[in-house]
């Protein structure tokens, strides 16, 4: 990535983290276009006219909304994770707010308002260098509406559909109408429910049978509007034995009070596909005193048919709370689910999260590797889930969850679910949690590194199993990103 | 917490059980422990039994539906057939060695009962000796196991009529091992025991003790008893738990103990046949230094179900624990492993290993396992690992490719990974008896043509 090597690497030992200014804190000034405070179904029937939706599309959400209510009645707002918040006053924000000119979509970068490609430029996307790059095409989420959309013309060519959420209603109304909340359905939780009553937009991606998607698909998202929530989905389909990668990327500006960032992203891999789906979430963390910050309740989950493989690598280094569990279901014969996580945790920062494979058919194969880092007062907590159904024969996990603590008002927590109904299965799990080694520490100390440099080369090493599952611009960001993180954390 | 959603209907006659045991026994001797139980039964009532129902962790894999369909009464004292010592002998792990405490349908019998008072150690009635004693009994009884929140010590706290006290001596070195025998004898469907069990170990003292369940009859009934160990700074426990009931009963089992600086306490479990068994360990490191080790292996056939529950805190620095489970599922049975370290803000050097490994014998079976680690320390190094699967393909074939009868390897591949954990068991006659068990429990195991 182009923000890696913009990035100074600011190293000093007395610097306390939370010292440093938040990089990517700006606020831009874009008159939005908002929906009324709260939510009702007035507010659905808004969002839901303001994007012209089709009639089938405006009764999923209220139905949505309907059973929203009923969960919202009986207290279902999930409570099991290990994370600490007020109470959310879900009529205290605003669902939708739409960048000015969104009707009139931009056909070109030079239609874009500049004072948006501003923003990007301060966040290291540089559109119009975009097409120059690796070969990376940016379907950008403003606020909730895409803006711009670039490669699309040589995305095309294969047949391969990646655009805004509301262009694929309009545009591929089948394709969308056939798999939306096939993976996460409107009743599938809390979070999930209120998502899919308000979504504002998101990113759809389309692969047809046996294309290899040739660019990574990358979205940026931001959360900007002061007090919006942002409500993102996102639905990846790879049709039969089609490859695509998809990157997701995020930062936020500096808010005073916490948003409530409820995210679904679905992934449909049919036979024979694979899907890889790779996240690097920077949000704003909250200040040093555990004050704002954002609230990421995300549900991601897929669905691997027969021989397909679905791949997910996360680092975590931003958000106040992040309670994120992206999950496989493996549902097809021969299916493949992996799980690549760094999740760090410094200041007041929460993080409960980890991932769910669910064996369903036969010869399934799943590979969880998760790392944890806690420094300052943070809180890390592992919980996944590994589910043999009673006919997934032969089906094999392993699972491997490291926690490291820096300082001692921290906190790292394992909690994992193995669940087995067919004895056929092979599962082994491991585990283990401790501070940087004493020795690693003093071998790298006296050939002259200082503690901070040692500490970070060896956070570095710990992690690489899981950066190196990132694609390569990705990776240096974030080992970059785990770099700066920590940053005062040690000494 | 758990609150039940709806009372039960059985609760109406646990109630007429304490009103009964209240008339009986014409009020406790001991004043204390008469205002515990009265704590006990209203917190009961308050909490009910516990359900399955989302969100409630600590029940989340063992569904006790069948407790608010089927009550289960309390046997009064004089209801005690005629047991004699050479019925126990047969039936039970036993040694004219060995300081023995009786135990037949929950009331403590002197007259079976062996070896109980050697120098240094006092083995008597728990509730006459609170009477007795007064203070320093009642002061402990119920300080381990803590009624709050937990349905069956106050269920236990309320309803038990006879227990055992066991007092070892400050610096007593207790040679041969102190065994209290529960025996369950062959009456009338649907009894509810509920044994209760005080250890006093003394600072510096060491003693081994073995806790046993057996029922003589095969009809249903519920166990629920309730251990307190209160170790003394530097002092050894050796516990051995036995568990060999029959399948139509319920057994839900409570152990709390707390280690001072530098106590070591030793447990390992061997747990097979209930219906419905549950296993609820907690260790607490309240001093520097303690060590811990609680080890069990469990087996289950049919449509049986065991659940275990073990949690580990540690308080203090220096810390070191070890929680090691295997299990044995077969048939349609279900097993549940959860598992729980918890290490508190500035227990430092903490050392704390969690095992869970299962082997799975058939179709049907279903295990849970769940070992977690909660860490608020830096400086510790703490470890956990499951694993689940069946029985080695290659190791099968090792032994059948030199002459070995398919059933004779099955069975010693079986009984070779329960041996880990049985050969801990001390003292020697113990091991063997249990040796003996398995010979007979593992060819009945329902495992679809691989014994």
């Amino acid at each position: 990535m182009t923000t890696s090597s913009k990035q100074p690497q600011k190293i000093s030992r007395n610097t306390d983290l939370s010292d440093q200014e938040y990089r990517w804190g700006f606020v831009t000034d874009v008159d939005a276009d908002m929906a009324p405070k709260g939510l009702s179904e007035d507010v659905v029937r808004f969002i839901s006219a303001r994007k012209s939706e089709p009639e089938w599309l405006l009764e999923w959400r209220l139905k949505a909304y309907r059973h929203w209510l009923t969960l919202q009645a009986s207290d279902a707002e999930p409570k099991w994770a290990k994370v600490k918040y007020p109470p959310i006053d879900y009529q205290d924000m605003f669902y939708y707010s739409a960048p000015k000119r969104a009707e009139d979509a931009p056909q070109s970068l030079d239609e874009v308002d500049p004072e948006l490609l501003e923003a990007f430029e301060k966040l290291g996307v540089p559109l119009h260098e975009r097409e120059k790059l690796a070969g990376v095409a940016v379907d950008a989420v403003f606020d909730s509406v895409s803006v711009a959309t670039t490669f699309a013309a040589k995305l095309e060519e294969l047949g391969i559909i990646f655009c805004s959420f509301s262009e694929a209603v309009k545009n591929h109304p089948d394709l969308v109408r056939k798999h939306l909340g096939s993976v996460v359905p409107y009743t599938d939780n809390f979070f999930a429910t209120l998502n899919s009553a308000v979504f504002s937009d998101g990113s759809f991606a389309y692969v047809p049978p046996g294309v290899r998607c040739p660019i990574e698909l990358m979205t940026y998202f931001r959360i900007n509007t002061e007090g919006s929530g942002q409500f993102e989905r996102t639905l990846i389909i790879a049709d039969k034995g089609a490859f695509v990668s998809y990157l997701e990327g995020c930062t936020a500006p500096i808010r005073r009070t916490s948003q409530l960032h409820a995210a679904v992203v679905e992934l449909v891999a049919l036979d024979d596909s694979e899907i890889k789906y790779s996240t690097v979430q920077n949000w704003f963390p909250g200040t040093k005193e555990g004050v704002g910050g954002v609230y990421n309740f995300v549900t991601k989950r897929g669905r691997a048919d027969r021989a397909a493989k679905i791949s997910w690598t996360q680092v975590e280094t931003g958000s106040a709370i992040t309670w994120k569990y992206p999950s496989v279901i493996l549902r097809g014969d021969n299916s493949v689910g992996e799980f690549y996580s760094v999740a760090l945790t410094n200041n007041y920062q929460q993080a409960d999260t980890g991932t769910k494979m669910i064996h369903i058919g036969k010869n399934t194969k799943s590979t969880i590797v998760a790392k944890g880092i806690s420094a300052g007062h943070g809180q890390n907590t592992y919980r996944g889930q590994v589910k043999i159904m009673p006919g997934a024969e032969n089906a094999t996990n392993h699972t491997q969850c490291d926690s490291l603590l820096i300082g001692d008002k921290c906190g790292a927590h394992t909690v994992p679910y193995i669940e087995v109904q067919n004895p056929t299965a092979r599962l082994e799990h491991e585990a283990s949690t401790s501070k940087v080694s004493d020795d690693q520490l003093f071998y790298l100390m006296q050939r002259g590194i200082s503690d901070e440099e040692a500490h970070h080369m060896i956070i570095t090493g710990w992690s690489r199993d899981v950066i190196k599952e990132l694609p390569f611009e990705f990776a240096m960001e974030a080992s970059q990103l785990l770099k700066v993180s920590l940053e005062g954390a040690v000494g | 917490m758990t609150t039940a959603a709806a009372p039960s209907p059985t609760i109406a006659s646990y109630a007429r059980d304490f009103d009964e045991l209240k008339k009986s026994r014409g009020g406790d001797a001991s004043p204390l422990l008469a205002s515990l139980r009265e704590r006990a039964w209203s917190e009961f009532e308050r909490l009910g039994f516990p359900t399955t129902r989302r969100g409630n962790e600590l029940w989340k894999y063992t569904d006790l539906r069948r407790l608010d369909s089927e009550a289960f009464t309390r046997v009064s004292a004089d209801s005690i057939g005629d047991i004699t010592a050479e019925t126990i002998r047969e039936r039970s792990p036993w040694s004219d060695d060995w300081h023995t405490a009786v135990v037949i349908d929950g009331q403590f019998v002197s007259a079976l009962s062996r070896n109980l008072s050697v120098e240094g150690l006092s083995i008597s009635e728990l509730v006459q000796s609170a009477a007795d004693d007064g203070q320093s009994v009642d002061l402990a009884l119920g300080k381990l196991a803590v009624i709050e929140g937990n349905p069956f010590v106050a269920l236990n706290t309320a309803l038990f009529e006879s227990g055992v006290l066991i007092c070892v001596a400050d610096g007593a070195e207790i040679e041969r091992p102190v065994h209290v025998l529960n025996l369950f004898t062959d009456g009338a469907d649907n009894r509810a025991f509920y044994p209760r069990t005080l250890l006093q170990a003394g600072a510096n003292s060491n003693v081994t003790v073995i806790e046993s369940f057996v029922s003589l009859g095969a009809g249903p009934q519920l166990v629920a008893p309730v251990f307190e160990i209160a170790l003394g700074s530097g002092s050894h426990v050796r516990h051995c738990r036995v568990q060999l009931e029959n399948d139509r009963s319920v057994h839900l089992g409570t152990t709390r103990v707390d280690l001072p600086a530098n106590s070591e306490f030793n447990s390992t479990t061997f747990a097979t046949g209930p219906a419905i068994g549950r296993n609820d360990v907690h260790t607490r490191l309240s001093g520097e230094g303690a060590a811990c080790t609680l080890h069990g292996l469990y087996i289950t056939n049919g449509s049986s179900h065991q659940d275990n529950e073990i949690s580990t805190t540690h308080e203090k620095p220096h810390g070191t624990s070890h929680q090691y489970y295997k299990g044995i599922l077969a048939g349609k049975s279900r097993a549940v492993f959860s598992g729980k370290v918890l290490v508190k803000p500035g227990a430092m050097k903490t050392v704390a290993q969690q095992k869970d490994l299962n082997l799975l014998l058939s179709r049907g079976v279903e295990i849970d396992t769940k070992p977690s680690l909660e860490i608020y320390a830096d400086d510790v190094k703490c470890a956990h690992g499951a694993t689940a699967g069946h029985v080695d393909p290659n190791m099968l074939f090792y032994l059948l490719s030199r002459g070995v009868s398919h059933h004779e390897a099955a069975k010693m591949l079986i009984i070779g990974f329960a041996s880990e954990i049985v050969d801990e068991f001390e003292p020697a006659p113990l091991r063997e008896y249990l040796y003996r068990k398995l010979e007979q429990i593992v060819p009945e195991l329902e495992s679809e043509g691989i014994l």
